[in-house]
C-alpha cells in the first residue's frame, strides 16, 4: 500500500543561513505510530511544520495520502491535524468555542456530537465552559490535542507532545495516542524521550543534524539500542574468560579486573540469574556489580559512527 | 472555497469584540457624544451655517467617518496581530483555508463592526442634532467602502507590526491625523488657497467630502473623484495584501 506521507529530498535553510534539513527522505505507513526521535535542534519541529504547510520547504516535495502538499494543499491539509510543541492557545475563548473554530478553520460543517465525543475522550467535557486560560497546562495541552482532533484528521502529528507533562498525564496521553490509533488514524509523534519512543511507536525514525540516521521498526532497533551492561568487578584479576563461559557475551577488561556482560532488555530473561550462578560455580567471585545503558547521546554518537 | 473557514473566522472575530463591547463600540459612541456636545450643541451655535447646513448637522458626517476609519484599522490590526503574538496563527498557516478566504474573514468582521459602530453613531447622533440623508444608497457605498478599505489597511498593519507599539503608532501619527485634518470639522473652502492645496494629499478628505455629499448633497470635490479615491485605496491595499500572501512575508519562514 502507498505509504501515507512521502517525504523526498526534503532541504530547509532559514533566512539566517542555517540550514535545518539537508535531505531527508522518509515514508511513512498508513494507520502506525511514527516516532521521530533526535536531539534538540535535530530539525523535528522543521520537519513537522514543512509538511503541514507553515514553513516553506528550500527543496524536495512531501505528499499526504497521494496529494501533494504545494499543488494540492487543500486536499493534503484537509487530512491533517497538528498539535505543536508550544503550548499557544486563545486565552479569552472557552474550551468548546476554540475547538469548534479549529473545526470549522479546516473546512467541517459544525458537529456538535463530534466535538463532544472528543472532549470526553480527552476528559475536558466539564471544562467546555471554561475559558482557555483557566486551563492547567496539562489540560491546555488535551485542548490543543482537541482543536487538532475537531476535523476528524487522518494523520495527526503531536510535536513533543509529553514535553513539561508530568508522569502520571504522560501515561494517560500514551493510552490515548494509542486509541487513536485503532482508531485509524496514523500519528507522527516526535520526542527526545527514547523511552517514550520505546513504549509507543511501530517505528521509530531517527534524526539528527538535519539528517534522517535510521528508520526501522521499533523491535528491530530496540533490539539494537536497547543493550545494557552488566559490569562485575572481579575479587582476583582473570588471564582470559574461562573456556567455560564461551557461550556468553561476555568482555574482559584489559588489566582483567572487569567482566562486562551485555544483555538484552527486550529478551523474556536478561540470562543475569543463571550466569551469576555459574560464576559462583567456578570460584569466581566479585566485589561489586552495576548495570548501565546505553544514554541516548550514546546511541546518536553510535549510530553516526555506524553510518560514517 | 471554504466557506466554513470564512465563517468560523468572522464569528469568532466578533465574537472578540461582543466581548469587549464598552471598549469597541461604548467607547466611540460615547467620546463622539461628546463631539456633539461641545461643537454641536455648546459651540456650534456661535458659528454660522456651513453651506446652508447648522454646523452640527455638518459634523455628522465627518465624525461617524472619523471613527470608522480608526476604529477599522485597530480593529482589524489587533484581529491579526494578536494570533501572531501568541502563535496561534499556526492553526490559520497550517489549515486548508487560501490568503483570498483569511481576508474575507478578518476583515469581513472588522469591517461588519465599524458599519454597526457608524450606524450607532448616526442614531445616537440624530439624539443631538436633526440631520436628513439626500442620498441613502450612496450614504451606505461610503460606509461600507471605507470601513473595508481601512479594516485592510489595518490588517497590513496588523502583519507588518512586530510589536505593541508598532501596531498602535501607526494610527496615533499616520490615522488619526488624517482622520483630523480630513475635513471633519471644516470645509475645505474654509481653508487659506495653499493650504486647500495641501490638503488634497490626504486620502481622507474624499472619504469624508464624499459621505457628507450623501447627506447634503454638497462637496468639497466632485462625488465622482471621492469615489475613484476609495476604489483606488481598496485597489492598492488589496494589492499589498495579495503580495503578503504569495510571499509569505511575516507569516512564514
Ligand atoms: N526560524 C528559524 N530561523 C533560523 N533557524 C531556525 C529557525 N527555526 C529553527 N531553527 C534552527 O533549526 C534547527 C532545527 O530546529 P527544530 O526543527 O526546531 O529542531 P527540533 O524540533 O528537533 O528541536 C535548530 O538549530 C534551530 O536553531
Ligand atoms: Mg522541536
Amino acid at each position: 500500500m502507498q505509504p501515507i506521507i512521502q517525504i523526498r529530498g526534503l532541504e530547509k535553510t532559514y533566512a539566517s543561513g542555517f540550514q535545518a534539513l539537508k535531505g531527508v527522505d522518509l515514508d511513512i505507513r498508513r494507520g502506525e505510530i511514527f516516532a521521530l526521535l533526535g536531539p534538540n535542534g535535530a530539525g523535528k519541529t522543521t520537519l513537522i511544520s514543512i509538511v503541514c504547510g507553515i514553513v516553506r520547504a528550500t527543496a524536495g516535495s512531501v505528499t499526504v495520502d497521494g496529494h501533494d502538499i504545494m499543488r494540492d494543499w487543500r486536499a493534503a491539509r484537509s487530512l491533517i491535524g497538528l498539535v505543536p510543541q508550544e503550548l499557544t492557545t486563545e486565552s479569552f475563548e472557552s474550551v468548546w468555542a476554540t475547538v469548534s473554530f479549529s473545526r470549522g478553520l479546516f473546512g467541517k460543517p459544525p458537529d456538535p456530537a463530534v466535538i463532544e465525543r472528543i472532549l470526553k475522550d480527552l476528559s475536558l467535557w466539564d471544562k467546555k465552559d471554561t475559558k482557555v486560560m483557566a486551563l492547567s497546562g496539562g489540560m491546555k495541552r488535551r485542548v490543543l490535542i482537541a482543536k487538532a482532533l475537531s476535523h476528524e484528521p487522518r494523520v495527526l502529528f503531536l510535536d513533543e507532545p509529553t514535553a513539561g507533562v508530568d508522569v502520571e498525564l504522560r501515561r494517560g496521553m500514551w493510552e490515548m495516542i494509542g486509541r487513536l490509533r485503532d482508531s485509524g488514524v496514523t500519528i507522527i509523534l516526535t520526542t527526545h524521550y527514547i523511552e517514550e519512543a520505546e513504549e509507543m511507536a511501530d517505528s521509530i525514525g531517527v534524526i539528527s543534524g538535519g539528517r534522517i540516521i535510521l528508520v526501522e521498526e521499533k523491535a528491530a532497533l530496540m533490539e539494537k539500542l536497547g543493550k545494557r551492561l552488566l559490569t562485575l568487578q572481579l575479587l582476583n584479576p582473570l588471564d582470559a574468560i574461562p573456556p567455560e563461559f564461551a557461550g556468553y557475551p561476555l568482555t574482559l577488561s584489559a588489566d582483567g579486573r572487569e567482566l562486562v556482560y551485555s544483555f538484552d532488555t527486550q529478551g523474556e530473561r536478561t540470562g543475569i540469574a543463571g550466569l551469576l550462578r555459574k560464576l559462583g560455580d567456578h570460584g569466581i567471585n566479585y566485589t561489586n556489580l552495576r548495570t548501565e545503558e546505553s544514554s541516548l547521546e550514546e546511541i546518536f554518537v553510535s549510530l553516526v559512527k555506524e553510518r560514517a | 472555497m471554504n466557506l466554513h473557514a470564512i465563517k468560523a473566522i468572522y464569528i469568532f472575530e466578533l465574537a472578540r469584540t461582543w466581548r469587549t463591547l464598552f471598549q469597541s463600540i461604548a467607547g466611540p459612541v460615547i467620546s463622539t457624544s461628546l463631539y456633539f456636545i461641545v461643537f454641536g450643541a455648546a459651540i456650534g451655535g456661535r458659528f454660522a451655517s456651513v453651506e446652508g447646513v447648522s454646523y452640527g448637522a455638518f459634523l455628522v458626517p465627518g465624525l461617524v467617518m472619523m471613527s470608522v476609519l480608526t476604529e477599522s484599522v485597530s480593529n482589524a490590526s489587533f484581529g491579526i496581530y494578536m494570533p501572531r503574538y501568541s502563535g496561534t496563527i499556526y492553526e490559520l498557516l497550517s489549515a486548508p483555508v487560501s490568503a483570498f478566504e483569511t481576508v474575507i474573514g478578518y476583515v469581513g468582521a472588522a469591517a461588519t463592526k465599524s458599519v454597526i459602530l457608524g450606524t450607532l453613531i448616526l442614531l445616537t447622533a440624530r439624539l443631538f442634532v436633526d440631520f436628513s440623508i439626500a442620498h441613502p444608497f450612496w450614504m451606505v457605498a461610503f460606509l461600507v467602502m471605507t470601513s473595508v478599505t481601512f479594516s485592510l489597511l489595518g490588517f497590513i498593519l496588523g502583519i507588518w507590526a512586530d510589536g505593541w507599539e508598532k501596531l498602535q503608532i501607526v494610527p496615533m501619527l499616520i490615522v488619526t491625523p488624517l482622520a483630523f485634518l480630513g475635513g471633519s470639522f471644516y470645509s475645505i473652502s474654509m481653508l487659506p488657497p495653499f493650504w486647500q492645496k495641501v490638503t488634497l494629499f490626504n486620502p481622507v478628505v474624499y472619504l469624508v467630502s464624499g459621505f457628507r455629499w450623501s447627506f447634503y448633497g454638497a462637496a468639497d470635490v466632485p462625488v465622482a473623484l471621492s469615489l475613484v479615491m476609495v476604489a483606488l485605496m481598496m485597489a492598492i491595499c488589496l494589492a499589498v495584501v495579495w503580495w503578503i500572501f504569495r510571499t509569505g512575508y511575516k507569516l512564514k519562514n
